[in-house]
């Protein structure tokens, strides 16, 4: 695949957002120190939880598994630092549902001793199925957002052949720049994650897609390629417009090809990983280190000293805020995420988990209070500006009228959720929200669907049966019948149950017998007391 | 801490139904000054009353309706339908027309199909269309664009509002034909159109005489909203190409019986059809090839009335018949939707 940086393409529709960037990125880099409780989901990823496998109690060191992977799509979590687990139980955590989950909740011993590890050894003599297990015993996911588990999707599986691996610096939502922090301040790790992750895919050629916005991080990332001639890897800026840090839109810029609906880039010999997932599987690789910290961008006017910061998986939000200064007088919204696509919270009680890419504390004027919406006035600037070319409004009718076939028609699933439509419609109608209703209620219908179907099955097979016992007991009543009617002769065995009578008797009879002999009888009395209760008939003396 | 709970996006929206109708109502102003300048004060009185009767209407329905008044009067809606209404009555039309046009317009046309953004028919054309079905006397006294002969602002009203002239004037002599209408009305006579110029009264320098500036002044405008953003190209370029296409087609054929292209857009309702009416987002299609199909229709059916129809202009009925092609317009031009193949249709 030829990728000429001078000659990129568009993407439809799309968004020039203030980037409101420099604020973050003022200050250096900086740790913040461990809090005094780590709360650490069992699920931190797309997929199914992790198992706890620790005690209440128990002493962990660091970089310990403290979940083991369930399933497929599962990876595992692991200890950030050394310390005891308190207990396993329901805590908040970050969620736009507000609910809680199971977590591990760990309380640091301040020792922060690591596991005792295995030295790395050559990576490069793996091959690309045991780097992949590697990768998943590290309990890498996508650190884009996403979450989904990386190792699966550094799998080509058989039939398919990964011409191109895309990584994802391009980081398009304003405020965030966590991406952009790592690329400045660590690009060796990244590029040489980048070599990694297309041995393990068997990919020719690697790009790292970033926005121009981002002249110094492509800066240190050139520098850095100096410095590994060997590695496979180009560096190209291409133009800031919101989103183009969605997978299928970069690489639709980068490549000018479409990853098909609802397909996948592997569809098209492509795999996208976000440049801070590469630098997790270089530590985990290189360094063997699981994923156990990440770097968070903490910014927005409610926050006194915005900055990026590395914090350990589990560490509150609250504590990471207080690191950066605490809260502002003007506080209006705690985000999740960016301003386009992030969730809010109730409180600031909740963990950074591996999926935390940004901590948006919001003031007045940057997050004003929703406008009433207006009807829609089919103006059609949604449409404009949609980068997977739906009609926004179409859906927004459908979804509203609760015609979901229609929305599905009108590729309902094919929208990412990037805001855009809802940032330019005059009526102010809160577009995203019909639409992840709209998704939320055909899952649902899905699922009802699902578990009706199951329940039909059970049903029929439950009037089956009942219908085979009435056949079965017609049959015995039948034959019963023609017993009586014809009695048996000398030698034919009349009634099954007669006969086994007539043994159970016999039996009994013999065991008379043999007591009253006395040659018997000292053994027979001596085993008597010990003998267990008989379950077959129990014929007592009277019943003779 | 207190957290307010909201769904994404979480920034400063950047526009509002309010800002589109300030934009039109901006970008009419040059048309606005044309007409008064060619028609005289007719216009202004046209333009208060239709405002006052828009947004009383909207307001006594809103009420009705149990709609918030204060949300849906500040929009701007009701007073693009009377500007645009009261720009293509004539200048002096009676009080009690402009009134009756507006208020159908408003309270039939857009609230009694449920009100903003689900009305199926341009407010301001079904108004135009009623007042011209019924009272097509009062509705073809088009004022002269001879400045010499207009009458000024206290005289203006009192015609409009009482029906009085001043002593010495006849309604002949301060009415006129419109370009459309002379040369409809003379071409039936069988005159020829070189016939028709010689005689003097429709053609201008380069359209119907006076009228080309008004079509001049609302391009200008227009142009302005497409730069803003405001409105798609597709609607103008196909409203002015299909009509510019019929009439060169048939001006080819014969260019003494049928007008010339250029005599077609800047006269009559051409140029504020193409750029203001027809673009009115709520009635006309949505996607972009629709926009094209759309704006074709308008302009051949606008020629086809001009042409072979019993009324000198019409715009108002081609925009109105082709608003009730819009949703299927839009049923068979869905785009196609990323990574799918070509699809056009939706489902």
């Amino acid at each position: 695949m030829k990728i000429d940086p001078h000659n990129l393409h568009r993407f439809h529709g799309g968004l020039h957002l203030p980037g409101n960037k420099e604020v973050s990125l003022q200050r250096p880099l900086a740790r913040v120190p461990l809090p005094a409780r780590l709360f650490l989901p069992l699920q931190q990823h797309i997929g199914t939880p992790a198992e706890p496998c620790v005690e209440p109690g128990e002493a962990v060191l660091k970089g310990q598994v403290l979940a083991y992977a369930e399933g497929y799509v599962s990876v595992p979590v692991h200890a950030p630092t050394s310390g005891t687990i308190v207990e396993v139980s329901e805590e908040p955590v970050p969620h736009p549902s507000g609910l809680a989950a199971r977590c591990v909740v760990l309380e640091p011993d301040g020792e922060d001793s690591w596991l005792q590890r295995p030295r790395p050894g050559e990576y490069r003599s793996l091959n690309p199925s045991a780097l992949r297990n590697r990768i998943r015993e590290a309990g890498i996911v996508g650190l884009g957002g996403a979450g989904f588990p990386s190792f699966i999707k550094l799998n080509p599986g058989r039939r398919r052949k990964v011409e191109l691996l895309v990584l994802n610096g391009a980081e398009c939502e304003p405020y965030i720049t966590c991406d952009d922090m790592l690329m400045r301040a660590r690009p060796e790790e990244i590029i040489q994650g980048a070599e990694i992750m297309r041995h393990a895919l068997g990919a020719e050629q690697c790009v790292i897609g970033l926005e121009d916005n981002k002249p110094e991080a492509a800066g240190a990332l050139r520098e850095a390629l100096q410095q590994s001639p060997d590695a496979r890897v180009q560096v190209i800026a291409v133009p800031a417009r919101y989103p183009a840090g969605g997978e299928k839109q970069l690489i639709q810029v980068l490549t000018g090809r479409e990853v098909p609906s609802h397909g996948l880039p592997l569809d098209i010999g492509i795999v996208c990983h976000n440049v801070a997932t590469a630098a997790a599987v270089f530590r985990a690789l290189v360094r063997a280190e699981p994923l156990i910290d990440r770097i968070v961008t903490v910014t927005g006017a409610g926050v006194k000293e915005p900055r990026n910061v590395e914090v350990a998986i589990g560490t509150p939000l609250r504590d990471v805020i207080e690191f950066c200064g605490g809260y502002s007088d003007d506080v209006k919204r705690l985000i999740v995420g960016g301003p386009m696509m992030g969730f809010t919270l109730d409180s600031d009680q909740v963990p950074v988990t591996k999926t935390t890419n940004c901590i948006l504390v919001a003031g007045h004027a940057e997050a004003p209070d929703p406008l009433p919406a207006l009807p829609c006035i089919r103006c059609g600037a949604c449409v404009d500006v949609c980068p997977a070319n739906l009609l926004p409004q179409q859906l927004y009718w459908y979804s509203r009228a609760r015609d979901f076939e229609k929305t599905q028609d009108y590729h309902l699933f094919d929208c990412i959720e990037c805001g855009c439509c809802a940032q330019v419609c005059p009526s102010h109608i809160p577009l995203v929200q019909y639409f992840r209703f709209a998704k939320t209620e055909i899952w649902s219908q899905e699922r009802e669907k699902r578990k009706a179907d199951h329940a039909r099955q059970r049903h029929e097979f439950h009037l089956q049966r009942l219908e085979q016992e009435k056949r079965e007991r017609e049959e015995r009543m039948r034959s019963k019948k023609e017993a009586l009617e014809h009695p048996p002769g000398a030698g034919e065995v009349a009634d099954p149950k007669k006969a086994a009578i007539e043994a159970a008797l016999a039996r009994v009879r013999a065991k008379q017998a043999a007591r009253d002999d006395p040659r018997t009888a000292r053994e027979s009395n001596l085993r008597q007391p010990d003998e267990a209760p008989t379950a077959g008939p129990q014929v007592d003396k009277t019943g003779r | 801490m207190l957290f307010v709970r909201a769904s994404s996006p979480h920034l400063q929206p950047i526009n509002s139904v309010a800002l589109v109708m300030r934009r039109v109502m901006l970008a009419l102003i040059p048309g606005v000054a044309a007409c008064l300048w060619l028609f005289g004060w007719g216009v202004l009185v046209n333009l208060a009353l239709a405002t006052a009767t828009a947004l009383t209407a909207e307001a006594v329905m809103l009420r009705l309706r149990g709609r918030p008044l204060g949300l849906f009067l500040s929009d701007g809606s009701a007073v693009v339908t009377a500007l645009l209404l009261a720009l293509a009555l004539p200048a002096l039309a009676p009080w009690w027309l402009t009134v009756l046009a507006t208020g159908f317009a408003v309270v039939v046309a857009k609230h009694l199909y449920g009100g903003l953004g689900y009305n199926p028919f341009n407010p301001a054309m079904v108004g135009y269309v009623v007042a011209l079905i019924s009272f097509p006397l009062p509705m073809t006294l088009w004022v002269t664009p001879d400045a010499a002969v207009h009458l000024d602002l206290l005289q203006t009203l009192a015609y409009q509002l009482r029906g009085v002239l001043p002593g010495d004037l006849s309604v002949d002599a301060v009415t006129a034909a419109t370009p459309l209408d002379a040369i409809k009305t003379q071409i039936e006579l069988r005159r020829t159109l070189s016939e028709i110029r010689e005689g003097g009264g429709a053609f201008g320098a380069f359209g119907g005489v006076g009228w080309e500036w008004a079509g001049l002044a609302f391009l200008a405008g227009g142009l302005w909203l497409l730069y803003k953003g405001v409105i798609h190209w597709h609607i103008p370029a196909g409203m002015l190409g299909g009509l510019a296409g019929m009439a060169l087609l048939f001006y080819l054929f014969d260019s003494d019986t049928y007008a010339s292209p250029m005599l077609h857009l800047f006269s009559g309702g051409a140029m504020l059809g193409a750029f203001f009416i027809a673009t009115d987002p709520v009635t006309a299609s949505t996607t972009d090839r629709g926009r094209l199909i759309y704006g074709a229709g308008i302009g051949v059916l606008t020629y086809l009335i001009r042409t072979w129809g019993g009324y000198p202009d019409g715009v108002a009925f081609a925009v109105l018949l082709m608003n009730m092609a819009a949703p299927t317009i839009d049923h068979y031009t869905q785009p196609r939707v990323f990574g799918a193949p070509g699809d056009r249709r939706g489902g």
